[in-house]
């Protein structure tokens, strides 16, 4: 292999990883207060991104307002989830929640297959994204160059709210003890429905972000990145934001470099991340940056 | 013998033979459709009453049924599909020796996919079940995606994405009813011994149970070969049912469905199981309706794809949220049951 070819890999698998990294966020930060496994995120995910194109194409938005009005709405969206579904099940047993999730995960699916329909649809992308630029042998789409800066950027603003914020340092007291948090007065409530919220806003960013690196929408796309990021999330060990970008960047490299390297392995691509999986949980329960978790009696 | 289980015995004897004239009547009476339902209402309830003894009983999150029906139904339609028919229906490879010639008779290869699915549960189970909780959820749905994802791509064995067609359509209401009767009874028996004791202890309180000394692994290691056992005789009925199977028909949605069952009917309850078998696999079959086009008075209201689920998972977020120990909780139908309702009634 070429190390033009290489370097372009690179980059792909880069951008594969920062948009993981982006949903991981969103479900490591929900299992760190609530220790509940968002199913319905992947969701969130597709919803963020069909918003953008609605925008686009139905209002005919300028695509700066759009993005910002989908990121928006969605949140929302997330917040209305934890409400309706997770917020009257915070006292029941873990599993029952568990359940709601796959439920609301469910629900999203088949209801944006009842009103965007199941037809795949093809995603509009603004020409600067995808012209090739050519840099001596290597051909570099901007947008190989764009998702994994505005990820950072995402993930720098979401770093600063979370350890430099006073709702930051209530998001971190929760994940410690919700109910010790609870009476030294942080508004447990409302900080839960604000991650929640955040969550959802980098999910619909990755959403909007994935629709332009591969441009096809349909209801169900949301499923097998959730399940990814989720699995990335665990590999960085849940909880940890850093451990979630971590996780989320070397699974996307992963992915790239292992159908670059070896390419009859390709049909086998969405098997990687849950053998990794299986075999982190074995090896390393707590992934890479995670707490260690013991059971109380 | 106490007379109250001579009576009991007798009365379980004349509900057997209830179902066997049902199962007469409806033979002569009902038409291709009905009886088609009234065979997945049959598998559906072996399906659920498996993952009840996992989740229900034993208290393991797992999301793998559609893994565990996936081999179910591979092994038992390789086993019955004659081999020259396999040789010709093969379009991408040909198949791999062993599954190219083997041949076994209905029964015979339905036990044989049972047993598959249970080595792979056992295979899957020992490292896994070391986890807990919502982690084990997790670590079984991704086994149930490997298994699709191999499904896929290993055509030499499962012919790949076309899947397999022709697969005869052996499975009848004796079949499915006698299975179905068969694992209603070794799950009854299993929950009612000692063995079913240790599993609910585990259920209720791992370390309470583990100080008790009971060798919670291999308890929770024999829960989970079991059920993924009946796993698969019900993948392997439904593949002879509906006589072609493909990857893409097991995806998560077929474990979603087995899950609404077990969680509709009451976590840890057989006769809550049972019932919402029964009212579960109606329900997705009648609301099929609202997918379709209705003319009514003379206007025709376009279908909504889609809606059936939709109207599910509502269901299911609905018994979740306001009544989330099911139909019957943890409550068992029984004869005494039965007739102390009589004796109170007579009593007032």
């Amino acid at each position: 292999m070429s190390l033009a070819m290489f370097v372009q890999h690179l980059l792909n698998g880069l951008t594969l990883g920062s948009l993981y990294a982006l949903i991981a966020i969103g479900y490591t930060m929900v299992y760190g207060i609530l220790r509940l496994i968002n199913f319905a995120h992947g969701e969130i995910f597709m919803l963020g991104a069909y918003f953008v194109f609605w925008g686009v194409t139905l209002f005919r938005l300028p695509w700066f307002i759009a993005v910002i009005g989908a990121i928006v709405v969605t949140s929302f969206a997330g917040i209305i989830v934890d409400r309706v579904a997770y917020k009257p099940l915070r006292n029941a047993p873990r599993i029952s929640a568990l359940i709601s999730a796959i439920g609301v995960s469910f629900f999203l699916q088949n209801f944006a297959i009842v009103v965007f329909s199941a037809i795949p649809r093809e995603v509009q992308r603004p020409a600067w994204l995808v012209k090739v630029i050519i840099v001596g042998k290597v051909r570099i789409l901007p947008l190989t160059l764009v998702v994994p800066a505005l990820s950072f950027v995402l993930m720098m603003g979401l770093l600063y709210v979370v350890y430099k914020t006073k709702p930051g340092l209530g998001m971190r007291a929760i994940s410690r003890d919700i109910e010790t948090s609870r009476l030294m007065g942080v508004p447990v409530n409302r900080i839960i429905a604000l991650t929640f919220g955040m969550g959802s806003a980098l999910a619909a960013a990755s959403g909007i972000m994935w629709a332009l690196r591969y441009p096809q929408l349909q209801p169900v796309m949301g499923v097998i990145p959730g399940f990814k990021a989720f699995i990335a999330a665990v590999f960085g060990g849940i909880g940890s934001i850093q451990g979630a970008v971590i996780g989320g960047l070397i699974l996307g490299l992963m992915e790239i470099m292992i159908v670059a390297f070896m390419p009859s392995l390709a049909g086998f691509r969405d098997a990687f991340a849950f053998i990794l999986l299986i075999i982190i949980l074995l090896i390393m329960p707590t992934g890479l940056m995670g707490e260690k978790l013991e059971d109380k009696v | 013998m106490d007379p109250k289980y001579k009576r009991n015995y007798a009365f379980n004897g004349i509900a057997v033979l209830l179902l066997v004239g049902a199962l007469f009547w409806s033979r002569g009476n009902l038409d291709g459709y009905k009886i088609q339902i009234m065979n997945l209402i049959a598998v559906n309830i072996i399906l659920a009453l498996s993952l009840n003894l996992i989740y229900g009983f034993t208290g393991l999150f797992s999301l793998g049924h559609a893994g565990f029906m996936a081999i179910g139904a591979y092994t038992c339609s390789l086993l019955i599909l004659p081999a020259t028919y396999k040789q010709t229906m093969f379009l991408l490879q040909a198949p791999m020796w062993p599954f190219s010639v083997m041949h076994a008779p209905f029964f015979v290869a339905v036990i044989i996919a049972g047993l598959a699915a249970a080595f792979f549960g056992f295979l899957i189970g020992l490292p896994v079940l070391r986890l807990g909780g919502d982690y084990l959820g997790i670590a079984t749905l991704g086994f149930a995606e490997i298994i699709r994802v191999l499904a896929n791509n290993m055509p030499r064995v499962t012919n790949g994405a076309l899947g397999l067609k022709g697969i005869p359509s052996y499975s009848n209401l004796w079949w499915n009813y006698g299975w179905c009767l068969l694992t209603l009874y070794v799950m009854v028996r299993l929950v009612r011994s000692n063995f079913g004791n240790a599993l609910k202890a585990i259920r209720d309180d791992e370390v309470a149970a583990r100080a008790m000394g009971i060798n919670t692994f291999r308890y929770r290691l024999t829960s989970f070969t079991i059920g993924a056992f009946f796993a698969g005789v019900g993948g392997a009925l439904l593949a002879s049912l509906l006589t072609t199977i493909d990857p893409r028909m097991f995806i998560f949605t077929l474990t979603f469905n087995v899950l609404m069952i077990v969680v509709t009917g009451g976590l840890g309850s057989i006769t809550g199981t049972i019932l919402a078998g029964i009212v579960i696999t109606v329900l997705l079959e009648w609301l099929r309706f609202v997918e379709n086009p209705i003319t009514f008075a003379g206007m025709t209201v376009p279908g909504v794809p889609g809606m059936r689920m939709v109207v599910f998972s509502l269901a299911l977020l609905f018994i979740i949220l306001f009544r989330h120990q099911g139909i019957m909780g943890r409550r068992e139908f029984s004869w005494d049951w039965l007739f102390g309702l009589f004796r109170k009634r007579r009593e007032a």
